[in-house]
Parts: structure tokens; C-alpha cells; sequence
């Protein structure tokens, strides 16, 4: 972009024009479900993008109607999992990721380089294994057994994100902080953990997406409405008949899951954003 | 306040290389020490070996007597100011500045944190600029902050690790200014580590010059100028650097590739036998002979040079002198170049004229030389030849007594 931030018309024109096609490109998808999650069962056949007779009856069904008792559990059992795999992903990512970026230890290349490793393996291939062994030690259909594998996929991208972070942070305000009277773990919560918080919100909210979007676990891992997340629950959705496909139920689902993730980074927006580590030093 | 004693101070990394070898420094409670060297001569680790931030491999290090060496760094009691200044930039001002008093849970009330962060305040003009962020702030004020933070802790001793690098040329000359009043107010031990010698000769009670680990000379800055211990030390301070010509003395006559000077008795003795020596003459022991007076010359020698080029400043004038150099010294003076960070050896004399002189490039100019403040060098060793230790130490002496008269002066004032 140009460097004194003026554009001319012509260059205005471009980005503009570039921005609505990327705009659209991404939002023409959710745009469809949220049509179609309005669409009455007669309407899903036919070929118009609006919905003709717009109703609330797929959210009245999933929230209230048949599909309640599948969708609500499932919902409390996603936000559940995903909180609880979130907050120690980011807990033990960051007290991981500041030994990475500040200590020399053998190993540290092993570490980071098994997280890689683990990060790149697939799902599919780790999930038949899991399955036996989490029958055989009672940890099959419970939440404990998919908050453990969404830890393995949301710490390994947790600790890159988060090391790259601390090496950002400058090393001298932590000596700055034990010089001025401070232990080593006053100077990393009252000099370290401020300036890294933009980046412990960003892989916060990273590792919440990763967990919250899995499929293959939580479809493999649970049985029944007691650990099964929305994405699996989704594909129990029946409609009223066997000759019905429960499409606008599932639309409707599919659109009320997204919402928190919205709100989540409308709400967080501030402080992935905001460059706090400005001003420590020279300038 | 507290003195600190180095004894024998080695810091060796894990591939066995001693960034500091062997340093014993004694310093006095109040006195203002300065660490000086060309880039990795292991002035920065030295001051971050005080403060606990490395660790010391042998020696001991002790603060008001007792020994610290294994002490962390928030147990010795000493205040920092760095390079970087070290800000936490996402407290204001006034948090940062009361941060060290924060640390220290029920030590201070909210009352007094209130009355010392003022105080630090209104003596480095920060009142206006409590509530802003570092971010918002210039860089000298970001400095002024950073000692505002060290000011507020009474601590032990004031250390400070190059903070002015950072600083434009003239925002530098008022920062410099300031710390010298700050520290001769609060008389406060300080460690001062820099690379600018300028800030070295202002500052500091005594200097330290540093190569390589190594301590080649602790003095007074007068000292330091006059008696240097060694080539390096003599090459490293002042600006323009020492002239090093060299040369055989025989008798009182010392033959140079600029012809033959001579010598007073002392300097004669000194090179005497000896094959070839380095004479040190600083620029200002030069000036035009036709200026001078009989009874001024008589002091000196009086030599013809053609002036290569010339440069008028306005309050003097820097003429240079070009001379075919003595491939026995060459690798000496080669080495030393390259020990004080300088560009490459110079086959030419500096000489400092009076801005009235009227030297033009292709002049033969008639120079007068002071042969009484030169100093003769030995190549192979660096040692100083003709070093007066005993004006030396009348000199250091001297330094000591206009700090102790300073301190009392300024209590008086104060009372």
C-alpha cells in the first residue's frame, strides 16, 4: 500500500473493487444458510435464493420443538469442551512458550519440533486407535476423552504462535522488572503477561475455533447425548419423515453455532489487534 | 549508598572465552565510575555481573562489604538504567516510576508512594506527563522516566548501561548534563557504562578503560589524558586521537621520519637502547612556531613539515602532516587500530594550530613541539616509557578531593 496511506482514485477503486469480490466470495456461503435456515420445507426445493415465505419454525424446532432435547445438549456439550480444552491449551501453551522464547534447555528444538509433528499428523489416522483405547480405560463418551484430543491439536499451534509472541517482547523489561525488586514469577505476570496478552487472546481464541469446529473426534469419540459436540449432533438431525431431509433444522443449527464464534472475535477484535508492546524501548 | 569491591572478577563463557578477566576495581561510597572500551571489551557484561543479571564465574563481588556473588539480582538492592530504558508499556508513567515500590508488598503506603513518585517527578520535569504512556512520550523523556524508576528505590548504587546511546547528539549533551547533577545530588555510588568519551571525561570521578576483558588503567580523567599506562589507553582517549610516531633515540635526539627532534632528559633516558620506540603526541602539543613567542619556544623543539591539508573549525584548525611510517611498527600501530574500533592506521600527524594560523595545503610550515608532555612507547608491549606515576596519582588525587568538596558543598546548601 502506499506509504503515506493516500490512495488515489484509481487505486481506490481497485481495492474496493478487490474487497467486495473477497467479500463475497467468503460471505456468499453463510449468506445461503441463513437464507435457507429461514426457507419453510416446501421452499427448500425450489430454486430462488430468498426465502418465500420466511418463518422462525427450523429455530422454534431445534431451540424449542423436537430436535430440542439433541441440539441443546449438544450445544452445552461443545461450549463445555471447548472452554475447558481452550483455557488449558492456552495455559500451559503459554507457560511453555515463554520457556521456549527465554530459556536455553536441551530439548527445545524436540519440543518444538514434536508439536509441529503432532500438529501435521492426520486426524483420521490417530482417531481408530483412540477409539479402542478410550473404550478399554472408560474414557470413551465423556468429556474428558474430547477435551484430551482437542488438546493435542490446539497446543501444538498454541506454543508456535505464543513463542513467537514472547521472542517479540523485549528481554530487558524482565531484567528491568528483577532488577527493580521483582522474583522471576512477579516479573513474568506484572511485566510479561500484559504485553503478551494481544497474543495469548489471539491463540485463545485460535485454539477455541480448532476445537470447536472438529468433527472427526467428536463423531468418532461419543455415543450419546453425554459428550456429543454440534458439529457430530448435526448429523443426527431427522426430519419429519424419512423422505424429509432436515436441511433447514440443520441450517438453522449451523447458524446459531457460528454466533458465539462471532461474538468472540467482534469482543476480542480490540485486543488482538492493539500493538501493546509499543514503546518499551527506544523509539 | 554502599561501596562495591571487584575482586578479581572472571567471566567465562561455556566455550571457555573470558568476556571479563581478572577486573578488581574498588569503589567508593558516592564516587561515579565509568567503564569505558571499544565494543566488546566486556564493559556491559561487567556492569550486568554487578547487578546479578550474569552470573560470576570466579571472584567475588561485594556491596557495602558483604558478599553478593550469589545473590539475585532483587536482593542486591542496586537500580539499573537501560540502553533500551526498559519501559513497561503498559503502565503510565507514574505506575512506572512507581513500580519498584509496588513490588514491595506493605513496605510503603499508598501516601508515601504518592509523595516519592512526585518528588522523582518534579526533579527530572515529568509532573505534566505522570498520566501518559511511554509510548506517548519523546525519547528523552522516556529516559528521564527511566531514572525517575531508579531515582525512587534509594537504592545502593545507581547503574547505568549506555543510556544515552539512544539519544540525538544535543538531547545527549542536556541528559549528560543532568545525570552528572542528579548523581552529585543524591551522591550516589554509580557504575556508568559507555563507549563515548566524552561521556567518560565529564562524568565520571574515575575511568576505567577495558580491552578485551582486561583492565588497562583505572584513573581520573585528568590522569587518564595525561599519564596514560599504555598505547591503547593513550589512543583511546581523547579526540583527535594521539599522534604515534616512530622513532630511535639517541642521546637527546630522537630521529623520526620527520626529521630530527629533540628531547628532554627524561624522555632520553627512557628510549635510551632501546631499537625503535613509539612516541604519543597529542594534537594540541603541536602549534605554529611562527605564532609563538622566543620565551614559548625555548620550552620545545621546532621542526619543518609540509601540511598535507588543513581543516579550520572556527575555534581551531587541524593541520595534517603526512610521514612515511617504520615497517617495524606498522603491525603495532595496525593492531591498535583495529583495538579501538578506528578505520585503518594513519600515516599522518595531527596537528592543532590556532584558528589564525593560515596553513594551506603545500605549506612548509615551521611547527613547534612541547617535548615536555610527550610520552615514548614501547612497540612490542605498549608499555608507557616516560608514565609519571607519582603526577598520576596527584592527579587521581585531586579528582577525589573536588568530589568529596562537591558533596559537602551541596549538603551545605542543603542544610
Amino acid at each position: 500500500m502506499a506509504s503515506n496511506g493516500k490512495l488515489t482514485g484509481k487505486q481506490r477503486l481497485g481495492w474496493t473493487v478487490l474487497s467486495v469480490v473477497v467479500l463475497v466470495y467468503a460471505l456468499f456461503p453463510v449468506a445461503a444458510i441463513l437464507a435457507t435456515s429461514f426457507k419453510t420445507q416446501a421452499d427448500l426445493g425450489t430454486a430462488s435464493f430468498l426465502p418465500g415465505s420466511p418463518t422462525w419454525a427450523n429455530y422454534e424446532m431445534i431451540l424449542f420443538g423436537d430436535a430440542q432435547g439433541l441440539f441443546l445438549t449438544a450445544l452445552r456439550n461443545s461450549i463445555g469442551i471447548t472452554l475447558i480444552a481452550t483455557f488449558i491449551a492456552v495455559v500451559l501453551a503459554t507457560l511453555c512458550a515463554y520457556a521456549i522464547a527465554r530459556l536455553d534447555f536441551p530439548g527445545k528444538k524436540i519440543i518444538l519440533g514434536s508439536a509441529l509433528a503432532v500438529s501435521v499428523f492426520p486426524v483420521i489416522s490417530v482417531v481408530i486407535p483412540l477409539f479402542n483405547l478410550w473404550r478399554n480405560i472408560g474414557l470413551y463418551d465423556t468429556w474428558l476423552g474430547l477435551i484430551i484430543p482437542y488438546l493435542s491439536l490446539t497446543l501444538p499451534i498454541s506454543i508456535w504462535t505464543l513463542a513467537a509472541f514472547f521472542r517479540q517482547i523485549p528481554w530487558d523489561l524482565e531484567q528491568a522488572a528483577q532488577v527493580d525488586g521483582a522474583t522471576q514469577w512477579q516479573a513474568f505476570r506484572r511485566a510479561i503477561v500484559p504485553l503478551a496478552m494481544p497474543g495469548v487472546f489471539t491463540t485463545a481464541i485460535i485454539a477455541f475455533f480448532i476445537a470447536w469446529n472438529d468433527f472427526v473426534y467428536g463423531i468418532s469419540l461419543t455415543s450419546t447425548e453425554a459428550a456429543r459436540p454440534v458439529p457430530a449432533a448435526l448429523a443426527f438431525f431427522t426430519g419429519a419423515s424419512q423422505f424429509e431431509e432436515p436441511t433447514g433444522a440443520i441450517s438453522a443449527a449451523a447458524i446459531v453455532v457460528t454466533i458465539p464464534v462471532v461474538v468472540l472475535v467482534l469482543l476480542f477484535q480490540r485486543q488482538i489487534v492493539s500493538g501493546l508492546t509499543q514503546g518499551a524501548v527506544k523509539g | 549508598m554502599s561501596s562495591i569491591t571487584l575482586k578479581n572478577l572472571v567471566k567465562k563463557y561455556d566455550d571457555g572465552f573470558p568476556a571479563v578477566n581478572d577486573i578488581s576495581i574498588d569503589i567508593e561510597d558516592g564516587e561515579f565510575i565509568i567503564l569505558v572500551g571499544p565494543s566488546g571489551c566486556g564493559k556491559s557484561t561487567l556492569l550486568r555481573m554487578i547487578v546479578g543479571l550474569e552470573d560470576i564465574t570466579e571472584g567475588d563481588l561485594l556491596i557495602g562489604g558483604e558478599r553478593v556473588n550469589e545473590k539475585a539480582p532483587r536482593e542486591r538492592n542496586l537500580a539499573m538504567v537501560f540502553q533500551s530504558y526498559a519501559l513497561y508499556p503498559h503502565l503510565t508513567v507514574y505506575e512506572n516510576i512507581a513500580f519498584p515500590m509496588r513490588l514491595t508488598k506493605g513496605k510503603f503506603t499508598k501516601e508515601e508512594i504518592d509523595e516519592k513518585v512526585r518528588h522523582a517527578a518534579t526533579m527530572l520535569e515529568l509532573t505534566e506527563h505522570l498520566d501518559r504512556k511511554p509510548a506517548n512520550l519523546s525519547g528523552g523523556q522516556r529516559q528521564r522516566v527511566a531514572m525517575g524508576r531508579a531515582i525512587v528505590r534509594e537504592a545502593d548504587a545507581f547503574l547505568f548501561d549506555e543510556p544515552l546511546s539512544n539519544l540525538d547528539a544535543k538531547l545527549r549533551g542536556q541528559m549528560r548534563a543532568e545525570i552528572a547533577r542528579l548523581q552529585r545530588e543524591l551522591n550516589t555510588t554509580s557504575v556508568y557504562v559507555t563507549h563515548d568519551q566524552t561521556e567518560a571525561m565529564t562524568l565520571g570521578d574515575r575511568v576505567a578503560v577495558l580491552k578485551k576483558g582486561l583492565l588497562q588503567q583505572i584513573a581520573s580523567p585528568r590522569e587518564l589524558y595525561e599519564q596514560p599506562a599504555n598505547l591503547f589507553v593513550a589512543g583511546f582517549i581523547g579526540s583527535p586521537s594521539m599522534n604515534f610516531l616512530p622513532g630511535t633515540v639517541e642521546g637527546n635526539v630522537f630521529s623520526t621520519p620527520l626529521g630530527k627532534i629533540e628531547i628532554p632528559d627524561r624522555a632520553a633516558k627512557a628510549g635510551e637502547g632501546r631499537d625503535i620506540v613509539l612516541a604519543g603526541i597529542r594534537p594540541e602539543f603541536f602549534d605554529d612556531a611562527s605564532q609563538l613567542s622566543e620565551a614559548q619556544l625555548s620550552k620545545g623543539t621546532t621542526f619543518t613539515a609540509e601540511i598535507s591539508h588543513s581543516e579550520w573549525m572556527g575555534n581551531e584548525q587541524y593541520a595534517y602532516v603526512s610521514y612515511e611510517t617504520d615497517e617495524r611498527v606498522h603491525e603495532t600501530l595496525r593492531n591498535l587500530a583495529e583495538e579501538m574500533d578506528a578505520d585503518e592506521l594513519r600515516t599522518q600527524l595531527v596537528v592543532e594550530v590556532d584558528a589564525t594560523s593560515r596553513f594551506r595545503s603545500g605549506d612548509t610550515a615551521e611547527l613547534w613541539l612541547d617535548t615536555r608532555r610527550m610520552h615514548l612507547f614501547d612497540p612490542a608491549t605498549g608499555e608507557n616509557l616516560t608514565r609519571d606515576e607519582e603526577a598520576g596519582a596527584e592527579l587521581t588525587r585531586e579528582a577525589r578531593e573536588d568530589r568529596k568538596r562537591d558533596a559537602e558543598r551541596f549538603v551545605a546548601r542543603q542544610g
